[in-house]
């Protein structure tokens, strides 16, 4: 067996496993974190503070019947979740956990990223349409729109830290930021950014496909079992991935303090500072109402784009006087 | 104020083929219960609601017609279950007023106090709820958690935390003690605190301000046509409250305010709510100052001889006005119960609030209008 097939397969491996175990530390964080704010213990039962339900949790979903609803697209609804999956597995490829860490560098990772997260809405196009459910239609028509309106704030934002770089290899962003973050000079990129992070990945206040007081639950109403958990996977996936540019292209990415770990010294401050910015993502959802859908829309239409685009100007001007 | 709002002017001469019928309910989560509204939509903007009601229905009109007032005091409890107290109070003053019963002054300060413990619980209640509605599924713990206080007190005394059965004609089953004072006093203390947790949480977040103002309103002629009543015609600026307008038991000892709001929107449905959780606390706290020593129930014959005629008491309860009215053809049962209850009126004022609104801002107008369903569906 060639070495380079042995690498790949194993690499397959690490990064499917790590995206399974990247939803537990999740899903237990999330709910742990919720369940302080509300003020309950949250987890308690399984295992010490609960540190197993989430894997109990996994396999009684796998132990689920996958319930297909009468009159909806057999093929295409089964597809959906996988098609929602398989993508957000695709973006750990490329990330760089420290400087050693990366599987494949690319000079253009951070366009594979943005182009793998956006497959997103395909999965959830089709799952919605499959479902043959108008809550589910209700859902998809509304994370369609919204990720696709987020999408140009969050790829503004992102361009004017292209501009300072001027490449979109990860790891060349990193060693860009030798003295400094990047949150400093580009602090409102980093908020837009961060704004439309939280939308793309459908999360509260923007969470409007899923809006369980409206919709019950949205673009997978209707899945049960493996693909629900596959949609929550590519969730958890997705949250990680968007925290991770923020953190590679405003964060200094795996750079910090030095720590006796030697190698591992990387892997732990990319790891603290991704983990910082999802615990601020899941503060938000369990302390702020929703926004209504025309708000959403005019927030990014008359807000975010303007003022990306007007930072986009400045750093433009900018760039090209130094 | 930006709102979002369908014109509906070209509906009458241009074919609509994009109409289509989403049913909410009877199982969805933001209906609080089993009612089923049958939305008439345009994309997401809703033409027609309407409201199909009777999946909890329990007749419990019919079932008065053949009990005693005891036999039935069960199901007074179980209309209105999140503020079931005003339901006692209306149904045993309706016996006391046609019988010409005399009831102790200690016993009427007894419902009074927890009557409006239980208005307490029930804002507590809606204000979690109301705010779940709105995508926040925080302050719902957090309003839970004093709801439990108030409940624990009530427990003590009337031996049920949902479904009360505590007043009889003639006063009520079971006498308040010390404990019961000071554990109210300290709760009164503890409660008006907690407002400013729920000012910081609630009231001044932009998000929910953006999603309340505005949204569902209710002009005062609309309020007036629909005859709703409660905080919701409150909220339209319409002074009418029960307890003063109408006064029973001993109201109208206390020193209180009838919180009123200008726009009639679900903001002000929002800050009459929170303002009235206030009075009550002072209409509490004034109660347990003067509350009387003396017997807690009156001397009452055990089989009622009531007189031929009829007979009506309105009470506020926590959703408004609340009427019983009552033909007796003589001996203890009555001839006929009827029961006027606040959401009826205040549900159907929704085919005309919904009309050519968002789905969000229809759960949002629902939320603010309070509706309990078991008391619709009685």
């Amino acid at each position: 067996m060639p070495p380079e097939l042995l690498r790949m397969i194993i690499a397959a491996v690490l990064v499917v496993s790590f995206v399974f175990l990247n939803a537990m530390v999740l899903g237990y964080m999330e709910r742990k974190v919720s369940a302080h704010i509300q003020r309950r213990p949250g987890l308690m039962e399984v295992g010490p503070h609960g540190v197993l339900q989430l894997i109990i949790d996994g396999l009684k979903l796998i132990g689920k019947q996958l319930v297909v609803p009468e009159g909806s697209n057999k093929f295409l609804f089964r597809l959906a979740p996988l098609l929602s999956f398989a993508p957000c597995v695709l973006p750990f490829v490329v990330i760089p956990f420290s400087r050693k860490l990366q599987i494949v560098s690319m000079d253009v990772s951070l366009i594979f990223i943005l182009a793998m997260t956006s497959i997103n809405v395909v999965a959830i196009l089709v799952a919605g349409w499959a479902s043959n459910n108008k809550y589910s239609l209700f859902g998809t028509f509304r994370s369609v729109a919204q990720a696709v309106s987020y999408e140009i704030p969050m790829l503004l934002s992102l361009l004017s830290i292209i501009l300072m770089t001027s490449t979109f290899s990860l790891q060349g962003i990193i060693a860009a930021q030798k003295y400094y973050w990047f949150i400093l000079v580009q602090p409102l990129a980093f908020i837009i950014y961060f704004i439309s992070g939280l939308a793309e990945t459908n999360r509260a206040p923007f969470d409007l496909p899923e809006a369980e007081s409206e919709l019950t639950a949205g673009f997978h109403t209707e899945y049960s079992g493996m693909g629900f958990s596959f949609f929550f996977l590519a969730e958890y996936a997705n949250m990680f991935t968007v925290c991770s540019i923020a953190t590679i292209l405003f964060l200094g990415g795996w750079k910090g303090i030095p720590l006796p770990l030697g190698d591992f010294t990387g892997i732990v401050w990319f790891m603290l500072k991704v983990y910082g910015l999802l615990f601020v993502m899941i503060w938000a959802r369990w302390t702020y109402p929703r926004v209504r859908f025309d708000q959403l829309m005019s927030f990014c239409w008359k807000y975010l784009i303007p003022f990306a685009l007007a930072n986009l100007l400045i750093t433009a001007v900018v760039v090209k006087l130094i | 104020m930006e709102t979002a709002q369908l014109n509906l002017e070209p509906a009458t001469d241009i074919q609509h083929d994009n109409r289509y019928y989403l049913n909410m309910g009877p199982q969805h989560p933001s209906t609080h219960g089993v009612l089923r509204v049958l939305l008439e939509m345009d994309g997401e903007y809703i033409l027609d609601p309407q409201p199909v009601l009777g999946y909890g229905h329990r007749m419990h009109e019919k079932m008065a017609e053949h009990k005693n007032w005891m036999a039935f005091m069960p199901n007074t409890g179980r209309m209105d279950y999140a503020a079931a107290l005003p339901y006692n109070h209306g149904f045993v003053s309706l016996f006391e007023r046609l019988c010409g019963i005399e009831v102790p002054e200690r016993a009427e300060y007894i419902r009074v106090i927890t009557s409006e413990l239980n208005r307490l619980v029930s804002h507590h209640l809606w204000l979690g709820a109301f705010l779940l509605d709105l995508g926040a599924f925080t302050p719902i713990l957090y309003t839970f958690i004093d709801r439990e206080k108030v409940l624990d007190i009530l427990e003590d005394i009337t031996g049920s935390r949902l479904t009360y059965c505590y007043f009889r004609v003639g006063g009520v089953c079971k006498d308040i003690d010390d404990k019961f004072v000071t554990r109210t006093r300290e709760f009164i203390k503890y409660q008006r605190e907690r407002f400013d947790v729920y000012n910081k949480l609630v009231t001044g977040n932009i998000i929910f301000l953006k999603r309340v103002e505005g949204v569902g309103v209710i002009s005062k002629d609309m309020a007036l046509r629909y005859g709703v009543t409660g905080p919701v015609a409150r909220g339209s600026g319409i002074n009418y409250d029960v307890r003063k307008n109408e006064p029973y038991s001993v109201y109208p000892r206390f020193d209180f305010e009838i919180p009123l709001g200008e726009n009639g929107d679900s903001l002000d449905r929002y800050m009459v709510r929170l303002n009235e959780m206030e009075q009550s606390l002072r209409i509490i706290e004034q109660a347990l100052d003067q509350l009387p020593a003396g017997p807690f129930l009156g001397k009452v014959p055990k089989k009622l001889k009531m007189p031929v005629g009829d007979s009506s008491f309105a009470v506020e309860a926590a959703r408004g006005e609340l009427t019983y009215y009552m033909v007796s053809g003589g001996g203890d049962i009555p001839y006929r119960l009827k029961i006027r209850v606040p959401s009826y009126s205040n549900l159907s004022i929704l085919p005309e609030l919904g009309q050519g609104i968002l789905l969000s801002d229809l759960v949002t107008a629902m939320g603010s209008l309070d509706l309990v369903i078991p008391e619709i569906d009685r």
